[in-house]
This record gives C-alpha cells, sequence and structure tokens, in this order.
C-alpha cells in the first residue's frame, strides 16, 4: 500500500484541491443533500405513518430507490439541466430519500397503538399525538434510517467529481486519470474514515436526542 | 351524571356492538359497565369522550349533548385510565402524570410540582416520580396511569378493565386503595370490567350488558345478587349470589340468645372457647352488629358448636346466634 500521497503534508494545507478544502465541498454537498432529502421525505413519512394513508408509496419508494443507479440519474440530470451543482443535488437527494421515508412511515406504524390511543384520550390533538407521542417513540427507527442515509451519501457523493465539481472523488478521479494510485488510496481512506465519523456523530446525536425511557424499552 | 339516550352504535362491516342503550351513571358514584366479552362495553365507554361516536342516539354529560363539543377539550375534562396504562414511554412518571395540565397550558413546573402531590395520592413515592414506565411493574404503572388521569381534577373519570392486567394480590390491594381514593374524591366514574365479582366490590351502580350489546339490567349490586332480573344475569352474578348477597347487610338487627354455660369466658368476659368435655374448643372467631350476616354466617357454619358469638366494643361477649336461629331470620327476612 502506498500511503504517501495520504501523508504528504503539501496535500494537507487549505489550498484549492488539497484533501482539507475537498473534504469541506464533500461534507457541503452531503449537507446539502441530507437536509433537502429530510424535508421531502420526513413531512410525506410521517403523515402517511400517522394517517395510515398511501403506504405503497412508502413502501415502493423504498424499493426504487434502492434499484436507482446514482451515477445514471446524475447523468441525466445533466444531460436535462447542464452541469453544476443542481443536478448532483438531485441525484444524491434521491438517494437520501427513500430510506428516511420508508424508516419514518415505518417508525410510526410499528408504534404501541394503545399509546397513541391513549393520547387521543387525554386530549391531544393530532398534530400533539404526532409531535409529542408518536415521533418521540419512532425516533430510534427514524434515527436509524438517517443514518443509512448519511453513510449512503457520504460513500455516493464521490460522483460529483464525475461532472466536473469537487469532493474527494477528485482523488479518485484525477488519480485514475493520471495513474497515481496513491491519490486513488487516499481517496477512498478519507471517504471511510469520514463516513465512520459521521455516523460516530450521529450516534451520539442519538443518544442525546431519544428518551432514555424509549432506549429502556427496546 | 353521564347519561346514555337511546345509543345504538353499529360498526361499519361488523354487527350491532351497542344497542339502544339508555343508562344514566349518577354523579359522584362508581357506576360498572360489565358483562361478557364483545358485549359492546369498551364501545359504551368510548362513546362518553367521543374517542367512538354512537350512530345514533345522544350521550350527555350534566344534561349537555357532548356531539356538539370540541373533542380534544372535552377529552381533557375526562380522565381516561385504560388497560395497561397505556403510559408514554418516553416520559418519566412524573411528565406522564403532568400530561393533561400542561395540555391545560399549565407550565411544565407547576404541574410536576401538582403531579408529585398525586404519585403520593396512588401509594408512589417520590423516587418512582424519574422513572420511565419501562422500569416499572404492572401495578405501579397502573397507579400511575389512574394519577395521570385525576391530574386535572376532571369530575368524571373513565376506567376501560383498570385492573384487569395485574396478578389478583395486587389487584386486591389496588382495588383497597382505589375506593378509598373515590370516598376522598367523589368522582363521577364509568368503569368497565369482565369481572362481576369485581364490578359488585367496586360499583355503586352495576350495569349489565349481554351479548349483541344489549343491557339487561342495571341495578345496585346488592339488587342483582338478591333479585336478578333474568336468567342470563342469574346465572352471570354466579352461584353463590345468596351467600353474597348477606355481605350487604350488618347484623345490627339479627336477635341474639343469652351466652349459653358452655362458652368459656376469661377474666376480662372476652370468649376464649367452647367447653366440650375436658377439651376446650375455639371459637374461630366472633362478630360485633357492624359485621356483614354474611361473616356472621360463616361463623355459625365453621363454629364446632354451629354458635357464632358476638361482642361489644371492648370484645366482651354479649350474645350468641345458632345456625337454626340464623336460618329462620333469613327465612324471615325474605319473606319480608
Ligand atoms: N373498530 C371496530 N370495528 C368493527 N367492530 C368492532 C370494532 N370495535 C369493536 N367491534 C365489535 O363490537 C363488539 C363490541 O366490542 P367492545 O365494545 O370492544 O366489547 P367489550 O368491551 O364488551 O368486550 C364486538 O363484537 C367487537 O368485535
Ligand atoms: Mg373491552
Amino acid at each position: 500500500m502506498n500511503l504517501t500521497y495520504l501523508f504528504d503534508p503539501a496535500h494537507w494545507d487549505f489550498s484549492t484541491g488539497s484533501i482539507p478544502q475537498l473534504i469541506v465541498s464533500h461534507l457541503w454537498y452531503v449537507l446539502l443533500a441530507l437536509v433537502l432529502g429530510t424535508i421531502i421525505a420526513l413531512p410525506v413519512g410521517l403523515f402517511i405513518g400517522h394517517t395510515g394513508r398511501g403506504s405503497f408509496i412508502a413502501i415502493n419508494a423504498g424499493n426504487a430507490g434502492r434499484s436507482l443507479p446514482t451515477l445514471g440519474l446524475l447523468m441525466l440530470m445533466v444531460t436535462l439541466l447542464g452541469l453544476g451543482l443542481l443536478p448532483v443535488l438531485i441525484a444524491l437527494t434521491v438517494l437520501v430519500i427513500p430510506p428516511i421515508l420508508t424508516s419514518a412511515y415505518a417508525g410510526l406504524r410499528t408504534l404501541d397503538h394503545s399509546v397513541v390511543d391513549a393520547a387521543r384520550g387525554v386530549g391531544m390533538r393530532p398534530m400533539q399525538v404526532l409531535f409529542r407521542v408518536e415521533l418521540p417513540m419512532a425516533l430510534p427507527v427514524l434515527m436509524s434510517g438517517f443514518r443509512s442515509a448519511a453513510l449512503q451519501v457520504v460513500a455516493t457523493a464521490t460522483v460529483a467529481a464525475s461532472v466536473g465539481l469537487g469532493g474527494l472523488g477528485r482523488l479518485l478521479i484525477d488519480g485514475l486519470a493520471v495513474n497515481d494510485y496513491s491519490r486513488v488510496l487516499a481517496g477512498a481512506i478519507v471517504v471511510a474514515v469520514l463516513a465512520v465519523l459521521l455516523d460516530l456523530i450521529l450516534a451520539l446525536a442519538q443518544r442525546w436526542i431519544v428518551s432514555p425511557g424509549v432506549r429502556a424499552s427496546k | 351524571m353521564i347519561t346514555f339516550d337511546d345509543v345504538v352504535k353499529v360498526y361499519p362491516g361488523g354487527g350491532t356492538a351497542v344497542d339502544h342503550v339508555s343508562l344514566e351513571l349518577p354523579t359522584g358514584k362508581l357506576t360498572v359497565l360489565v358483562g361478557p366479552s364483545g358485549c359492546g362495553k369498551t364501545t359504551s365507554l368510548r362513546m362518553i369522550n367521543r374517542m367512538i361516536s354512537p350512530t345514533s342516539g345522544r350521550v350527555l354529560i350534566d344534561g349537555k349533548d357532548i356531539a356538539g363539543q370540541d373533542e380534544a377539550l372535552l377529552r381533557r375534562g375526562i380522565g381516561y385510565v385504560i388497560q395497561n396504562a397505556g403510559l408514554f414511554p418516553h416520559r418519566t412518571v412524573l411528565d406522564n402524570v403532568a400530561t393533561v395540565p400542561v395540555l391545560l397550558g399549565k407550565t411544565r413546573r407547576e404541574a410536576r410540582t401538582a403531579a408529585l402531590g398525586l404519585l403520593e395520592r396512588v401509594g408512589l413515592s417520590e423516587e418512582f416520580a424519574k422513572r420511565y414506565p419501562a422500569q416499572l411493574s404492572g401495578g405501579q404503572q397502573q397507579r400511575v396511569g389512574v394519577a395521570r388521569a385525576l391530574a386535572a381534577d376532571p369530575p368524571v373519570m373513565l376506567m376501560d378493565e383498570p385492573f384487569s392486567a395485574v396478578d389478583p394480590v395486587v389487584r386486591e390491594q389496588l382495588h383497597r386503595e382505589f375506593l378509598r381514593l373515590q370516598q376522598d374524591l367523589g368522582k363521577t366514574i364509568a368503569m368497565v370490567t369482565h369481572d362481576i365479582d369485581e364490578a359488585i366490590k367496586l360499583g355503586d351502580v352495576v350495569a349489565i350488558f349481554r351479548q349483541g350489546g344489549v343491557l339487561a339490567q342495571v341495578a345496585t349490586p346488592q339488587e342483582l345478587l338478591v333479585a336478578p332480573a333474568d336468567d342470563f344475569v342469574a346465572e352471570f352474578v354466579g352461584r353463590d349470589r345468596g351467600i353474597r348477597s348477606l355481605s350487604f347487610d350488618t347484623a345490627a338487627e339479627l336477635p341474639v340468645a343469652a351466652l349459653p354455660d358452655d362458652l368459656v369466658l376469661d377474666e376480662a368476659g372476652r370468649p376464649s372457647g367452647w367447653r366440650s368435655g375436658s377439651q376446650v374448643l375455639p371459637t374461630g372467631g366472633t362478630f360485633t352488629s357492624s359485621d356483614s350476616l354474611r361473616l356472621v354466617t360463616d361463623l355459625a357454619i365453621t363454629s364446632p358448636v354451629g354458635t357464632a358469638v358476638r361482642v361489644n366494643g371492648d370484645g366482651k361477649a354479649d350474645g350468641v346466634v345458632r345456625h337454626h336461629d340464623l336460618a329462620d331470620y333469613l327465612a324471615a327476612r325474605r319473606a319480608s
């Protein structure tokens, strides 16, 4: 294994194309896709889970999402919209939606129904039932969906480089173009480390936001 | 007062769950809805807080039709206890109890302070306040369920099989505590159970439902035992209803005979046994005039000489009842 590229201090300044700079742009795509995907998928998943209406959407979204090739979608978007951040963002967001939507739906559907019934019975309005009871109880399932979405998008955000954008995909594509396998390896390692770190942070966040009462009964 | 006015519930695709029920649940009393499984008890109960709406007929609370009222506001004014408590697993015991006051606009702090007092009322010490429901036994969860229902001090409480999921020993204890609580609070309570013994023990009024959601009889527990409306009620109430009905009458009017020679007394005049040849047999217990006829009957049957001993407030023997005299008394009482 040739780690010279990874450990060369020259690649760790903050100049254009340096590893830290690529990490920042990589995380930027990840963040945008997660935020966008959550904004779209979470309300839909919660609505379907809360009302039980449109379950087929939640189930099919999961299956469709897994079978859609991100690279293919990206190329299609570039053809339709031209180069730029937008097609990348669309392709990554499409990747993020299924796990979040499915887990929001599943999290609500698998709740102990008698607790939801009690929530209505003590006089909560529908939105209070959703946000004060259903959502906190479904949080462990929801968070596992979000974490799997985050892992996938960290790995897949490398496609941005294939349409001329930044991100850690640059190390892979440029490395391959000039047969610099040390650079390819550096890209792969940094992506992997980033994925592990992100999951760790999300796991900590999960401990923090999920009630111990729900954790204990799992 | 809760009034069912010719209420019918037909589930779409199902049969008739509640069939032309008219019923009044008196203010400040505990009315038990009892009957075999599937006879419409839960459906009836849930029509009181609009968790279910009637197909026809009206439900009124203190004369006001609930149909026009805001559902959530109505429910906040009605305590609701269900089987297995239905506690919110993500909230501490304290926050579970504080739920309704917070919904009603109390600050979290005020609601928690009040909740702490309520926990004590239902027999849970402060150490339980910070626990989560999963860390409680079934009986403890049920107490929290009752505290949560009482938190906003609603005049009306609905309880659906509140004591069914706990074991008999805990149930006994919860019954005792609950009756004591109700004596203090005097809520208007509708309670569902399938257990006729529980109904007779707890209810001021018992409404017996039969299959198909039809009311079979509404009566006090004693009336049910003494005068069941029909064979269904008689059978449902059970075979030993004769002896059980004696629980409701005291021995105050029961005539006693003078103390016989074979009753052994100690220096203070307290009965200590029956002389039988050279032996002294135990009396097996005594009664006072405020005890039930059921206890007297039991003592007379189990006494070695077929005689129950009455004592006064100091424990001094002041009369006896022989079992054949008791039988005559009960026969005369029934005839009147
Ligand atoms: N949501 C429902 N849909 C259709 N039928 C129902 C529903 N809930 C209850 N039933 C039926 O109505 C009848 C009365 O049910 P319920 O009130 O729960 O009885 P109980 O509480 O006395 O056991 C039963 O036959 C039951 O199967
Ligand atoms: Mg029931």
